[in-house]
């Protein structure tokens, strides 16, 4: 056994963490700055962190991710980390030319107490950042939240330094994306085409972190959000924030700077939560849902009127962030299935309550943690007390799955271990058929292995 | 066979280094060596990166808790700091391990962190950090616990050592903490340093009992990335000597705490260990040979030497007898793969020895490795331990603790008496020496110390290289760029590379690499052969 230490009775932990269903916040901030077209991120830190962030992101989307670090030492953590960021600042607009640099800081500089607004003055002023160029910044202290957090502060950066309220009304959408993967960000433009409503998308990472293969590295690749598009979603008609961990302190920063209301929704991740999400676009473009969406809609949801017997009452364990979780749990109870236990590492308030209500007909007895000790160890505990026939979650599922012996889908952050996520999308009604193909896939694939030879099955 | 090799690199280093700030252009210069057998060259390394220039390194955290400790299975390493540290630094690295039968002791899949919150860190997180200890131990009831700080953990001036001896009183099993806080010296290899002197003040010779075998040895420097290990322990078992212990690839702590009772250590990873040869020399009388069992000729050179130590005239033989074995199979391949290998050139920028290993395989598949060098190797890694007396100790450096050690009263015994020493080095057996990787380069190759980004792509554009050697960082740049990238940290999740056998998997594998067609479809017909088409329709 893989994790054969793992006992079932569980003892409340009040200081150990083992196995944790979360990371630190910096990384989240990287991946968001990587959605700014021709930004280059910065870790103000010790480099371990910055080649830490690199290492995962880069195993999760198998893309190069360019990213520089303040490389602290003894001395900077107690001089202060200023003329580290400042050297910093100023060789990478001279070798590596980005158009904006996003520096995030880390739980050394946090902990020293760098001021980042005013390193970032001095850098103007010193003639450091060459003219129409850019320095933005969010502090991520890696003790507080987690990557999620991070995500949610640097796209709450790029509000803060960018968007802007000229007085002209811009007949377009500014759409906030929490945390998720290129492919979905991709698929959430294409509807929004398809509905004939203009957007902006921020952050977005595709076609950064699912660059195609030229034979040419770009360091600064196609995709992401360009500045006279941030700068104008402080003239949008509104925001649809996607996520109320990822995004609803941007969303509600640009109310607060540009007067941009704001509708918080799901992530639209299966039939419910798209739902909500189509009816809130339309709605706000004042534009009819086009029939190639509610076609796109019928088949998903004959996908399942048509596989319900594989989905009804089985058990499912999920692990993750929370506004992914959200929107999964309420779309394994529209299939019918019981999610029993849901765990998040990231901490936040409203994750439990909602989750229960979603939960409160079907399974009221879940077990749904996040924050302090909700890991995967407990996760682990939980399902040896009530098995489950399936686990859903980041790659390090893989070793519950196996010892277990439970079919495994993999998804959230990071997935080291397969591709797919940075290419298929799981938003959507098309990513809503992926979901219920590789769950069904799993489910299926298992029912093969281990149905006795007299009834095994060709048709299923 | 005359290697295709470019115009010498002086030209592309002075461009590279034209890009630059003047401070840093003048910096990296240092960095930059055009190799010259005939010139006593220096370099520059283990200094500080700058900032903000793209670099390959991580930090002291990683070097400690990820490279060193991380391989031994019966021990729960708790990461005190906030959750990244712990949990990046969790499965990542590829160490195998085989733990004694189903319930043998195995938390190398396990992470263990305090995870601090901002209340400790404002208020202190020793409280916390007792409290993890108790926890864990309560839970596995493990022989053994570390605890590895992480960067704010010396900021806030948590005592982790003070509560490592408390909680070892108090539940009677080893438990020692590491200051590897991330922003210590320039790199991983600060925290090397650091896991070495834990190990060796905490766990090296806390038990004597002196195992049956003969010919006892230690491995050092060995941390089974793919299953090297295992390859090296069937290669020494089928040779005839007594592996004690391993430092650290697939080790556990009892064989640590017995180590001291080898009659010679062998080392691979010259930077990552050699403190700990060094030690254990001093204090148990226990000499050190560098040995390289990456490549088949360098695997059998290695063991030769080990023989040649012990001076065992049956020993000598069963080497031998070995070597005659293991190569007949390792010839098969490599006449297979060499013709289709030979006169390709590759780059390596690895660690702080594989980028001078592994061009023994290069080598031996006929490949030339134009352009290398270490992310934290030191000036005795390139140059040679000649170099030891005029390497000066920096502000950076000094922060790392030098162990004081003596000779140990009971226990020190000279493995060989110095005359024995002074006849086998006469016969050309180096003890206790490492000549480093520039003797290995030839004339007008270039050498890179912590090469940055920029170098990187400009160096690749230069060489043209068939296949460059890096990590999961470089993996996919320089794959954009059309070149085959191997990593030499993970092995691209393949392996093992040591020994024979691994040998063997490596000439397949670069032969793979070196020979697919799969970058022939970059480019699509219509750009490829635009041209060719409206001439067809043209003489239509």
């Amino acid at each position: 056994m893989l994790l054969r230490h793992t006992p079932s009775e569980i003892k409340e932990r009040n200081a150990l963490t083992i196995n944790p269903a979360k990371t630190c916040q910096p990384i989240g901030a990287m991946y968001a700055a990587l959605g700014i077209h021709g930004c280059l991120p910065h870790s103000h830190g010790s480099q371990g962190c910055c080649a830490y962030h690199r290492s995962t992101l880069t195993r999760h989307f198998k893309e190069p991710v360019m990213a520089a670090t303040s490389s602290f030492t003894e001395g900077a953590s107690v001089f202060g980390g200023q003329a580290n960021l400042l050297q910093a600042i100023n060789n990478m607009f001279t070798v590596y030319t980005p158009e904006v640099i996003a520096v995030h800081t880390t739980c050394l500089s946090e902990t020293i107490g760098d001021d980042i607004n005013q390193i970032i003055r001095k850098a103007y002023e010193d003639g450091k950042v060459p003219e129409g160029k850019h320095v933005i910044h969010c502090n991520t202290p890696s003790y507080v939240g987690s990557h999620v957090t991070g995500y949610a502060n640097m796209v709450a950066g790029m509000v803060k330094y960018f968007s802007e309220s000229t007085g002209r009304y811009r007949d377009q959408i500014n759409i906030i994306p929490g945390w998720i993967e290129p492919s979905d960000m991709r698929e959430i433009k294409r509807i929004a085409k398809e509905m004939g409503v203009k957007i902006i998308l921020f952050p977005d990472t595709s076609d950064v972190l699912d660059a195609p293969q030229k034979g040419k590295h770009m360091f600064y690749p196609e995709g992401g959000v360009t500045i006279p598009d941030l700068r104008s979603t402080g003239d949008s008609k509104l925001t649809i924030a996607l996520g109320p961990f990822g995004t609803e302190s941007a969303a509600a920063l640009l109310d607060t700077k540009c007067k941009v209301k704001y509708e918080l929704l799901d992530l639209p991740i299966g039939i419910s939560a798209t739902d909500r999400f189509i009816s809130g676009l339309s709605r706000a473009a004042c534009v009819e849902v086009p029939v190639s969406i509610t076609a796109e809609r019928g088949r998903a949801v004959d996908i399942i009127t048509d596989m319900q017997q594989y989905f009804y009452n089985k058990k499912v364990a999920l692990f993750g962030d929370p506004d992914q979780l959200m929107a999964l749990t309420e779309f394994l109870v529209d299939l019918e299935m019981k999610p029993i236990h849901i765990i998040s590492g990231t901490p936040g308030k409203q994750f439990v309550p909602r989750i229960r209500n979603i939960l409160k007909d079907k399974v009221p007895n879940a077990n749904v943690r996040n924050g302090a000790n909700a890991d995967l160890f407990l996760l682990h505990q939980l399902i040896k007390n009530e098995p489950v026939d399936l686990l859903v979650g980041n790659t390090y599922g893989k070793y519950i799955a196996r010892d277990e012996d439970i079919p495994f889908v993999r998804m959230g952050f990071p997935i080291l271990d397969r591709i797919g996520h940075s290419y298929f999308p799981t938003v959507g009604y098309s990513g809503a058929m992926r979901l219920l193909e590789t769950i069904l896939s799993a489910l299926m694939d298992r029912q093969d292995r281990d149905a006795p030879e007299e009834s095994f099955e060709l048709v299923m | 066979m005359e290697h295709n090799i470019p115009k010498p690199p002086t030209a592309i280093k002075e461009e590279i280094l034209s890009k630059y700030p003047p401070k840093v252009a003048r910096k990296r210069n240092k960095s930059i060596v055009i190799r010259d057998p005939e010139d006593e060259q220096k370099i520059q390394a283990n200094v500080r990166t700058i900032p903000g220039i793209i670099t390959q390194r991580g930090c002291a955290y990683a070097g400690c808790k990820g490279v060193v400790l991380g391989p031994t299975r019966d021990i729960i390493n708790i990461t005190h700091g906030p959750i990244g540290c712990g949990f990046y630094s969790w499965l990542t690295r590829r160490n195998q391990t085989k733990p004694e039968g189903a319930e043998g002791e195995n938390y190398m899949t396990y992470c263990f962190s305090t995870d601090m919150q901002d209340s400790n860190i404002v208020f202190g997180g020793e409280k916390k950090l007792r409290e993890a200890i108790q926890e864990a131990y309560d839970l596995f009831k493990p022989k053994a616990i570390s605890v590895f700080s992480t960067c704010p953990v010396g900021l806030i001036g948590d005592d982790v050592h003070a509560i490592a001896k408390e909680m070892k009183k108090k539940l009677g099993i080893n438990v020692f903490a590491f200051s590897c806080e991330g922003y210590k010296g320039v790199s991983q290899s600060a925290g090397h340093h650091i896991a070495n002197n834990g190990l060796f003040k905490h766990v090296v010779g806390l038990d004597d009992t002196v195992r049956e075998g003969d010919f006892k040895i230690n491995m050092l420097g060995e941390y089974n990335i793919g299953g090297d290990a295992f390859e090296l322990e069937r290669i020494l078992e089928l040779a005839g000597f007594t592996l004690i212990s391993t430092f650290s690839g697939n080790s556990d702590m009892g064989r640590f705490a017995n180590s001291h009772t080898a009659d010679l250590n062998v080392i691979m990873c010259h930077r990552s260990i050699n403190y700990m040869a060094e030690m254990m020399e001093t204090k148990f009388g226990i000499p050190w040979l560098k040995v390289n069992f990456t490549g088949a000729k360098a695997t059998a050179k290695s063991l030769r030497k080990m023989a040649q130590y012990f001076g065992d005239k049956k020993l000598i033989n069963r080497v031998e007898k070995l070597i005659r074995n293991e190569m007949a199979a390792v010839n098969k391949v490599l006449s297979e793969t060499r013709p289709r290998c030979e006169g390709k050139l590759a780059m390596l920028f690895v660690g702080g020895s594989r980028a001078h290993h592994y061009q023994e395989l290069f080598n031996e598949l006929g490949m030339k490795t134009v352009c290398a060098g270490y992310e934290f190797g030191h000036r005795d890694d390139y140059e040679g331990r000649d170099v030891l007396p005029d390497i000066k100790i920096d502000a950076d450096s000094r922060n790392i603790e030098e162990l004081f050690v003596e000779k140990d009263e009971k226990r020190y015994r000279p493995r060989k008496t110095s005359e024995e020493i002074l006849e086998l080095k006469k016969k050309g057996l180096e003890i206790g020496e490492y000549n480093g990787l520039m003797a290995e380069m030839s004339k007008q190759s270039l050498v890179v110390d912590d090469i940055t980004h920029y170098e990187t792509e400009k160096l690749i554009e230069f060489y043209k290289p068939h296949i460059f050697c890096a990590g999961i960082k470089e993996k996919y740049v320089v794959q954009k760029m059309g070149v085959p990238l191997k990593q030499l940290h993970s092995y691209d999740y393949g392996g093992p590379y040591a020994g024979f056998r691994g040998a063997i998997n490596f000439y397949q594998e670069i032969d793979r690499m070196v020979n697919t067609r799969i970058w022939d479809l970059i480019t699509p017909p219509w750009e490829k052969n635009g041209a060719e088409i409206t001439a067809e329709f043209v003489s239509l």
